[in-house]
């Protein structure tokens, strides 16, 4: 299993989430968390649109600025059913704005400032996500 | 203007690491999720190597009394555990567990032709949307948890 890993790949890539998890802390002093960016900008709460947009038009050419350096990224694969998939997003959608937060709020922004708040969601969506793809791949075998 | 710019550029630096740690690819993910088949660690390395950087990085930065670009600092306000957070995270688990996607890599992976990543994204905003005018207190009236 440990051999297995993409250690520089899963790394790096992680170095560079937490960099901009506080660069964002820094420029802005806020926590870069999708679910919250995200969910702001489809249900205003106040009339700051506009760095909100443009993070989330940031996160789409990333791929762009990705491919310039000839990197190959191949085409994300997902073998769930439409109809799973859709529930799936409803209930990201529908949970993130509940618990407010998700893997980069909570998960990276939260966990690193040892919020008891962020641990305990992190480790709730975990042990969910865990249960339920059990369940999917193993019980169900879907 | 300034909030702007390091926004978008944040946005890309975030998303360069999704794409970089494979973080954009459900299968990945899924593979993390699925502790009982060929078991695949990579996320826990990814949110492992992104906590040692963002704890050491926090620690400096919150030290500041504010921003570069802005006023103050706007950390969540809620500190307490309830049935809220647990529910909420409860259901964005499985909806996780089910799609293999969480709102970062699906949008940061809008543009790499895969539909599953475009129903997944609409059926996001219609649970985000669906929250928030149900139980999040609709337009313009900010929620308790806000951070404003």
């Amino acid at each position: 299993m440990l051999e297995q890993i993409s250690w520089t790949t899963a790394g790096l890539g992680g170095l560079l989430i937490g960099l901009a998890a506080i660069a964002m802390m820094l420029a802005n002093g806020r926590i870069a968390g999708i679910s919250g960016i995200a969910g702001a900008l489809i249900v205003p709460r106040d009339a700051d649109w506009m760095w909100r947009l443009a993070f989330v038009l940031g996160l789409v050419a990333s791929p762009y600025l990705v491919r310039l350096t000839g990197f190959e990224i191949a085409t994300p694969a997902n073998d769930h059913s439409v109809p799973v998939i859709l529930l799936g997003g409803l209930l990201v959608g529908f949970g993130t704005q509940m618990g407010g937060g998700c893997t980069s709020g909570h998960g990276v922004c939260g966990m690193s400032r040892f919020s008891t708040r962020s641990i305990t969601a992190t480790l709730t969506f975990m042990a969910t996500g865990f249960i339920t793809v059990f369940i999917l791949h193993h019980v169900i075998g879907g | 203007m300034a909030r702007m710019v390091s926004s978008f550029l944040i946005g890309l630096l975030f998303g360069v690491g999704l794409i970089v740690s494979s973080m954009i690819n459900p299968a990945k993910v899924i593979g993390f999720l699925d502790i009982a088949g060929d078991w695949d660690l990579d996320l826990m390395v990814v949110m492992g190597s992104a906590l040692l950087t963002a704890m050491a990085g926090f620690a400096v930065v919150l030290k500041r009394q504010r921003p570069l670009f802005d006023t103050r600092f706007h950390l969540p306000a809620k500190r307490d555990i309830d049935t809220q957070l647990i529910t909420g995270a409860s259901l964005f688990g499985i909806g996780w567990g089910l799609s293999g996607y969480c709102p970062g890599p699906a949008i940061a992976g809008l543009t790499l032709g895969a539909s599953a990543t475009l129903y997944f994204l609409a059926a996001m905003a219609a649970g985000m949307a669906l929250y928030r005018f149900t139980l999040g207190g609709g337009l313009g009236r900010p929620a308790l948890d806000s951070p404003a």
